[in-house]
């Protein structure tokens, strides 16, 4: 019986069979340094100043982005109030023609976007692959399917552009976040100026370079990098006559204070605390994949994760058990392996953070677990899947948002404790249901406080669903129709 | 039939077993897992055209899988899996090699006989010189309902086996939805364990005859690794699983061994615990293996000589 394959040759080494490196090798070309991009062209900033983008997974300088001052923003304004009227009057049909264009773009240069984004930003090419350049793509197929559609998307009204929108975008799709905003804006026939997080630029500066590529009027699209004080500037410039912004809600708060005075829209989708509630009676093997993908993905760095787990009691050792056996196979690394499935954190200062309160968490008396084997890299930035039990709902690591792959664990008995606990919370940006029962599954996401709910699945997108937040979580929606709504008047 | 339910939902579980296939197999890790799959094969032919002669050459290829010699030898198959008419044959060919010999009984493919000729086969394959059962269940039963029936037909075959390594084809593809897959394995190796001491790898729950598409879809072979491990979970003890039916490349081969270690751990990456039952997989198999040391495809008529 033994040996049946053992006597002549030896199938696998002693140490098992492990998967290879599996580096993806495109290189995308990545230029010394980027100028604004204002009035269709790359300038450089009149500050003069100028800032680097690193590779958080080695923390080696990728490039230097230009920091726009007052007067770049005040140009980019001018080419975008310039540019309105005429990308305004053209027939939706012809803007819808260059959204397709940049979407077929977008997915010719794919790799080399997802490359990008995985460089600059820490995200596993997986993702960034399979989740984010898909993604990114269809937002820009769906909207320009809009473009000569709005006279029906609002009831037989006719529609008119709000002008020039303002639009500061996060770090953690860089990409993707840049397409879900100006997507929608320039179906409707805004202008834009968009401000990307200063920590990754750089996708967006490509997108640009495709936008030129397809022609895209001058100043259609502007791109000012920079800070938080860009941001302010892009903001609170007198020439905007909307807009979003999608960010800390700390962020927001500063944001709707500064528009208060001003009759400017404003759309925020801002942090979450989101929960997810297995049930006794879920799908278990499921419901794992689920709080996997809801608070490991992307490192966590997700305004939707769900990292606040609710288990039923009866459950919850077996559950807690699975959940660890499952986190052991995540493989933690080189970003730009086809095989890791988290890669670095987004910078220095969010590893800080999410050290701070993951201490905290330890401090307040939560358990930690984390089964993590293999070393992290030296270099770089980097912090091990993990997730706490024994939180209570006063702990810090059970109200603030993480941005990082650190989940709250906790045990409800009766359906009515899961939904007073799932709401208890300043957010409200996402809920994910696990139950077999489908009576169950209507009564729970009916009494959500949240703006998206996922029933027996999580991180969910599509470019035809609305998305965004309540309470604390921000207002207005992206995506679908209703995501149209705030770039029209 | 006993035990907790487990429901299943088909929409996450399909994304899983799709995860699995993102994984990228390159270099070393491909060629050991190439080789590591050759030694998992039970080799089969299931044809009513089967001859005496055809088996002998298909148990030259289990001995040698590869006509020509390579750097890092590649190890025989697993197993040689025929009709019960032809165990004799396989048992003469592959005699002191290490090979098994495995013989499907109990009226394969479709279990529809009455079961003291069902068992009367398991019998015979045995005296002929199986050292594998793979036995199919009576599917009609479990989907009416009839659990207790299924239970005792793979205990009565089992007690038949004796020390003879049991494999239980669940065909999956009949069963049709996740839930009766996930509880049909349940079924299966809480009967075959009750009051019994299973030893690792004495039992095997397979997925398929061949016969019936689909087969062995990533899927429904996560199932049965899930089944697997949540017996592990509570017993301790290691039952086997055997994907069959419809694996012909070894990209599909490569994914089933992703799927076995991330589900199971490496414990299971062994012939003992886990086989894939097929019948031209080793072709693309060795074809891949030469691939990696020679740069091009070898031609078909150069790996394949039944």
């Amino acid at each position: 019986m033994m040996g049946q394959s053992g006597d002549t040759a030896v199938a696998v080494p002693s140490e098992g069979w492990n998967y290879s490196p599996a580096p993806e090798r495109t290189r995308p070309e990545i230029d010394s340094e980027y100028g604004l991009f204002i009035g269709g062209e790359f300038q450089a900033p009149q500050s003069d100043r100028t800032f680097n983008t690193i590779n958080p997974a080695t923390g080696q300088r990728l490039s230097r982005i230009s920091e726009a001052s007052e007067e770049d923003v005040d140009a980019a304004m001018a080419a975008a109030r310039v540019a309105g009227p005429k990308w305004a009057r053209m027939k939706g049909r012809e803007r819808g023609k260059y959204l397709f264009r940049l979407a077929r773009r977008v997915q010719e240069c794919a790799r080399e976007l997802a490359v990008l984004e995985t460089m600059d930003g820490g995200k596993p090419i997986k993702e960034s692959r399979d989740v984010d350049l898909p993604l990114v793509a269809q937002h820009f197929f769906y909207h320009a399917g809009w473009a000569d559609k709005l006279q029906w998307a609002f009831g037989g009204r006719d529609v008119k552009p709000r002008g020039v929108c303002g639009q500061i975008i996060p770090w953690n799709f860089p990409l993707l976040m840049a397409a879900w905003k100006l997507a929608p804006a320039l179906a409707c026939g805004n202008t834009v100026v968009l401000k990307p997080a200063e920590t990754t630029s750089l996708t967006a500066l490509h997108l640009a370079k495709l936008m030129q590529e397809i022609d895209l009027p001058p100043g259609v699209v502007n791109i000012v990098t920079g800070a938080g004080d860009t941001g302010r500037m892009v903001a609170s410039h007198p020439a905007v006559k909307k807009v979003a912004f999608t960010g800390s809600t700390e962020v927001g708060r500063r944001i709707m204070e500064e528009l208060a005075p001003r009759e400017v829209p404003l759309t925020l989708e801002l942090g979450g605390k989101s929960a997810n509630i297995v049930f006794a009676d879920a799908a278990i093997e499921q419901a794992i994949e689920g709080v996997v993908s809801g608070i490991w993905f992307n490192q966590g760095h997700v305004c939707c994760a769900g990292s606040r787990l609710l288990v039923e009691e009866s459950i919850l050792e077996p559950f807690v058990a699975a959940l660890r056996d499952r986190m052991a196979q995540l493989r933690v690394g080189d970003p730009l392996d086809k095989n890791t499935d988290i890669g670095a954190i987004n910078s220095s200062e969010q590893l800080d953070r999410i050290r701070a309160l993951v201490t905290a968490g330890q401090e307040e008396g939560a358990i930690l677990h984390d089964v993590q084997s293999t070393p992290l890299p030296e270099q770089g930035f980097w912090f091990p899947p993990c997730f706490f039990t024994g939180v209570q709902p006063a702990h810090v690591v059970a109200r603030e948002e993480i941005f990082g792959p650190v989940l709250a664990v906790m045990s409800f008995r009766t359906p009515e404790e899961a939904i007073r606990r799932a709401n208890t919370t300043p957010y409200g940006l996402a809920a994910g249901i696990w139950t077999d029962k489908g009576s169950k599954i209507f009564e729970i996401a009916s009494r959500m406080d949240a703006g998206v709910v996922w029933c027996n699945t999580y991180n969910q997108f599509d470019a035809a669903s609305p998305f965004g937040g309540v309470k604390e979580s921000g207002f207005g929606r992206e995506g679908g129709l209703q995501g149209l709504r705030a770039y029209v008047r | 039939m006993g035990g907790d339910r487990h429901p299943v939902d088909a929409v996450m579980l399909a994304r899983r077993a799709a995860s699995f296939t993102r994984r990228s197999i390159k270099s070393d890790s491909k060629q050991s897992g190439l080789r590591l799959a050759i030694s998992m094969l039970d080799l089969t032919t299931l044809e009513g055209a089967d001859s005496p002669e055809l088996v002998r050459a298909l148990c030259q290829r289990a001995i040698h899988p590869c006509p020509v010699s390579l750097d890092m030898p590649v190890p025989p198959v697993a197993a040689v899996c025929v009709y019960p008419k032809l165990v004799p044959v396989v048992r003469e060919s592959l005699l002191g090699t290490g090979v098994l010999t495995a013989s499907v009984a109990t009226s394969f493919p479709s279990g529809q006989s009455p079961l003291d000729a069902r068992l009367a086969e398991t019998e015979a394959a045995i005296a002929a010189g199986a050292d594998e059962i793979d036995m199919v269940i009576s599917r009609g039963a479990f989907l009416s309902g009839r659990f207790d029936e299924v239970a005792a037909e793979v205990r009565a075959v089992q007690d038949i086996c004796g020390q003879t390594h049991l494999k239980v084809i669940l065909e999956t593809g009949e069963l049709a939805t996740p839930d009766n897959i996930r509880r049909c394995a349940d079924l299966v190796i809480e009967a075959a364990s009750r009051e019994r001491d299973l030893a690792d790898g004495a039992l095997f729950v397979k997925t398929s005859t061949g016969k019936i598409s689909p087969a062995a879809t990533m899927p429904s072979v996560l199932l049965l690794l899930e089944a697997v491990r949540d017996h592990f979970r509570g017993t301790g003890v290691r039952v086997g699983v055997k994907p069959a039916g419809g694996i012909r490349k070894s990209k599909a081969a490569l994914h089933m061994l992703v799927m076995v270690r991330e589900t199971l751990g490496q414990d299971w990456l062994t012939p003992k615990l886990f086989r894939i039952g097929a019948s031209s997989l080793l072709d693309d198999l060795v074809r891949q293996l030469l691939w990696t040391s020679r740069g091009h495809y070898a031609a078909m008529h150069d790996v394949a000589v039944t």
